[in-house]
């Protein structure tokens, strides 16, 4: 473990070479010195020191910005036009004016990964002291914190070391956020570097986070075979006490857990919950139950099933007081984050605190000691349920076509629902009396509620939704397999070679929010195909719960169907948010276990083999957040790809390549020091994909890197080219592109390619072993 | 109805908004007189109903009849192809817009950078950002939204249409065109 800020002072020091008084020594670091791997150029990076790797990447694939409005708005001199080239009071132009949007919001979501990192260790520190050690999967894994290492220098071994790696990433994000005031930085590329910056911090802290909690906790240790959990609306028994914990730190649902166990309620009493909080708990304790991903909370609190809501922090609805009032559900809010004007009783005894939530003398409480929380919530809710007898604010049908005579017909509600869902013609049918088509809305449905906001009726048409699609929800009850936490170094070992040499032909990552552009079935549907095609497919947060409710023709979800293993063909859940570290630790793993590359203090060389070598591509299918944002961003900084839906470029930047600029596809070939085009591999850093179909093409051809071999390069173009064929219906254009010789052609297609490469002019080239960091090339060409 | 105000109403765009095209004339005019127009087709366009049709089907229409080079975005070729009508090059809408703003760019058959460009079939909030993108970064690129719903970072939109009346538009706009 490292050090930091040593600082002594010595009044009087006799050597050899002479007497020094008031000698006075500062150091910033100490670093480990029992570790023998060698220190690399960058550890603990500042907002400089990995710049011009950025600037390298930028070069590439450059910023196209789309912006939202014309205007900055963020200072007393604005609102300022900044439209067609104009600037702004401050000098600001638009680019600049959309990178640094972009970068505050890579700071919140970077902050707040960090700030559930720092409330997680110290949570930890208190509970299991500071000595406690990192196990992330005992004897399998023993690289057991690759970000950390490749970042910041350091092994961590307890819980203790963890906490140098947020004083590092606080201290940088103050630094990043500081640079968006007005009058500070003036070049959108350095913003943009800024940005890789704050993504680079995102993963430190959610490897952090998931690290921390693995260890403490006793989640599954890079369990391939994890235990499946049940997840659905329909699995949770509304017929007892249902305690729901909705956000994504997870200690006051493990309260809650520990109380119902400590105390022999677990079968008498339900606990629920939505987001990422229901993962981290169900790897806790894979009996309890998972509702679904953020898009059910709406739909959950309304249904009135719940007695009781604990809310810690991160994408929780903050109007949940709000609508558990209509329910009269008590509602326990847990995280300094979201103290929604709640009074304080982490100090009142427990009965008392109870007596309240339960006679409704208080609509809520704030509690902060999660071991309290567990016992207030278990309390309340089995003697709140009988009360309430699970009161819903859910209509009846006829309810529904009753309200459906109120609509005006003013098409409000289409207007503001973010996929244009067409609600008013769903409601003029529930009029006639047929509710089909608004339970077909169901599964669109992202769960948000505009609708309901919008009506200028007041008609709550999201519960509309929600009635007619009733009988949808009670059958939802799927198996999820739970958050596995990090891949074992052995099979990093056994896949690293076939990865980097192209012979599994990528790495797919579903991750991210439920803000589907057509439902979440859509993600199972990606899985499953990429799945089949023996990709390695990885999954976490609220995609994985979406992913886990599909069931095939046999009646199994993809985590009964396909391995959990990081193999070919291997469907792997991570976990939550945080646990998303294991899968660029992956990535990176595979350089520094498979190809014996340093990873300490080392990122920019890690991120150049990751770029040219590991055909790993993220996708945010229903990415929403400024979290998602952030941790995008920490991917294309270690040079992975990220396709984002449609509605993922309301990001307002995209980061794109240019296939027909050959100049820009060049790279060094290590051996040889020799420039060679290598083709647009891989094509963009952050795109965005119109429909799945375009999406899947594009993920196979986004998984191409310039370091495959012949064999593994036929097999990705084939993946590639089937799909295109598939879904397009012809062959792609670019064939051409993406052959270097004549060995690369897929020997099935092999006439039609060769036709192609003809008509192209096509001639054969070498295949590099690349780089685009000169200092790695071995033999320099001769003058 | 009818009024040129974002179709999603949440979307303020600032001080630049579309002209709105109150006379199908305007769109003839402006087709017949650029000298590089191009036609940037999406996949909605395979679902939306226009008459008796599907909105792909009037693009086809409209292409052919001034002989507009067209780019599918998402896999909205493949619909092209079912229906035999084998003319278009395909990208993503992000990519297709990034070389738009690109002066030096050389166009699909390499004579050179687009003046008009012609947008329909994709999400409204896609066709939203892509068209400010182009609004602010590709200042020789003028673009007119042949949607029904207005769409303020163009530089010329339709307002918010019933279906009727924007078909009625349409079919008088390729009428004028010979189509």
């Amino acid at each position: 473990m490292s050090k930091k800020d040593v600082h002594f002072k010595v009044k009087e020091l006799k050597t050899d070479i002479g007497v020094f008084k008031d000698l006075e020594v500062s150091i910033g670091r100490v670093f480990e010195e029992t570790w023998l791997e060698q220190l690399g150029p960058t550890p603990y990076p500042s907002i400089t020191d990995l710049r011009e790797w950025d600037l390298r990447l930028l070069e590439r694939y450059k910023p196209f910005y789309m912006p939202y409005c014309d205007v900055c708005c963020l200072c007393t001199m604005g609102k300022c036009d900044l439209s067609r080239g104009k600037r702004g009071a401050c000098g600001l132009d638009i680019e600049d004016q959309q990178s640094r949007v972009v970068l505050i919001a890579c700071c919140i979501g970077a902050s707040t990964h960090a700030s559930h990192a720092r409330h997680l260790v110290e949570h930890l520190i208190g509970k299991y002291g500071r000595e406690s050690l990192i196990d992330v999967g005992g004897l399998n894994v023993e690289v057991e914190a690759p970000i950390t290492r490749l970042i910041c220098g350091i092994r961590p071994k307890s819980l203790g070391d963890l906490e140098d790696a947020l004083d590092y990433v606080e201290t940088q994000l103050v630094h990043l956020l500081s640079a968006t005031h007005t009058g500070q930085e003036s070049s959108e590329l350095d913003f943009e570097s800024k940005v890789f910056h704050a993504g680079m911090l995102d993963h430190l802290s959610l490897e952090v986070a998931d690290i921390a909690q693995v260890s403490a906790f006793g989640f599954p240790k890079a369990d391939a075979e994890a235990p499946l959990a049940e997840l659905g609306f329909g699995t949770v028994d509304a017929s007892k006490p249902v305690v729901l914990v909705i956000g994504h730190n997870v200690p006051s649902a493990i309260g809650v857990v520990d109380y119902l166990n400590a105390h022999k309620l677990y079968g008498e009493v339900e606990v629920a919950g939505i987001c990422c909080t229901a993962h981290d708990m169900a790897r806790y304790d894979p009996k309890a139950k998972i509702v679904g991903p953020m898009s059910y909370q709406l739909r959950f609190i309304r249904s009135g099933v719940s007695d009781v809501i604990v809310l810690d922090e991160q994408c929780i609805r903050t109007d949940t007081l709000v609508e558990a009032q209509k329910t009269g559900t008590p509602v326990i809010v847990t995280s300094e984050k979201n103290l929604a004007g709640l009074k304080n009783r982490t100090g009142d005894a427990a009965d008392e605190v109870v007596e309240e939530l339960v006679y409704g003398k208080v609509p809520g409480v704030l509690i902060l000691d999660p071991d309290l929380v567990g016992e207030v919530a278990v309390k309340t809710a089995m003697k709140v349920a009988p009360r309430r007898a699970k009161l819903k604010v859910i209509p009846s049908v006829e309810e529904v076509k009753a309200g459906a005579a109120k609509c005006t017909k003013c098409y409000e509600c289409l207007r503001a629902c973010p996929n244009g869902l067409p609600v008013m013609e769903a409601l003029a049918e529930a009029e006639r009396g047929n509710l089909e088509r608004l339970a077909d809305l169901y599964e669109s449905c992202i769960g948000c509620g505009r609708c309901d906001n919008a009506c200028p009726v007041n008609l709550p048409l999201h519960s509309f939704i929600v009635k007619a699609a009733e009988k949808k929800l009670r059958e939802e009850k799927y198996k999820i397999r739970v958050g596995r936490g990090a891949i074992q170094d052995v099979e990093i070992r056994d896949v690293g070679s076939p990865i980097v040499l192209g012979e599994i032909p990528g790495v797919v990552a579903f991750v991210g929010c439920s803000n589907f552009p057509a439902g979440g079935r859509e993600v199972a549907e990606m899985a499953e195909e990429f799945a089949k095609r023996r990709y390695i497919v990885t999954t976490s947060g609220c995609s994985a719960m979406a992913m886990g409710m599909y069931k095939n023709g046999e009646g199994k979800t993809l985590y009964e169907a396909y391995p959990g293993a990081f193999k070919a063909g291997g469907i792997v859940n991570v976990g939550s948010c945080v646990a998303n570290a294991h899968i660029a630790g992956a990535a990176i793993k595979i350089a520094n276990i498979f190809a014996k590359r340093n990873l300490r203090g080392n990122y920019e060389e890690i991120a150049d083999y990751v770029l040219n070598r590991v055909g790993a591509v993220g996708v945010a299918w229903g990415a929403m957040s400024q979290k998602a944002a952030s941790i995008a961003s920490g991917c294309w900084r270690l040079g992975i790809p990220v396709i984002v839906g449609p509605q993922g470029a309301k990001y307002r930047r995209m980061l794109l390549g240019r296939k027909d600029r050959e100049k820009e596809w060049y790279v060094h070939d290590a051996r040889t020091g020799d420039s060679v085009y290598v083709g647009p591999v891989p094509e963009h850093l952050f795109s965005t994909a119109e429909t799945k179909e375009e999406a899947m093409v594009m993920i196979a051809k986004l998984c191409m890197r310039p370091n495959d071999t012949s064999k593994g390069r036929a097999i990705k173009l084939t993946h590639y080219i089937d799909l295109h064929k598939r879904f397009y219906g012809v062959m792609p254009d670019d064939v051409h592109l993406y052959i270097r010789r004549a060995t690369d052609i897929p020997i099935t297609m092999k006439d039609e390619i060769l036709a192609a490469l003809k008509e192209k002019g096509w001639k054969e080239n070498v295949i590099p072993d690349p780089t685009l960091l000169p200092r790695l090339i071995r033999k320099r060409e001769k003058p | 109805m009818r009024r040129a105000e974002p179709w999603q109403k949440a979307e303020i765009p600032g001080p630049e908004k579309a002209l709105v095209i109150t006379r199908p004339e305007v769109v003839t005019a402006m087709i017949k007189r650029a000298k590089r127009p191009l036609l940037i087709l999406g996949y909605e366009s395979a679902k939306l109903d226009l008459g008796e049709e599907k909105l792909i089907d009037y693009a086809i229409k409209l292409a052919e009849s001034v002989n507009i080079p067209m780019v599918a975005t998402g896999h909205t070729v493949s619909e092209l192809t079912k229906r035999g009508f084998q003319h278009a090059a395909f990208m993503p809408a992000v990519d297709i817009a990034n070389r738009l703003r690109d002066p030096d760019w050389k166009g699909l058959d390499g004579l050179g950078q687009y003046d008009l460009v012609l947008v329909t079939g994709l999400r409204y909030y896609l066709a939203w950002v892509m068209l400010s993108g182009l609004k602010h970064f590709a200042d020789k690129v003028k673009t007119i939204s042949l949607d029904r719903f207005y769409q303020p970072h163009a530089s010329w939109s339709f307002p918010n249409l019933p279906v009727d009346e924007w078909h009625s538009y349409l079919i008088d706009i390729l009428k004028s065109l010979g189509g």
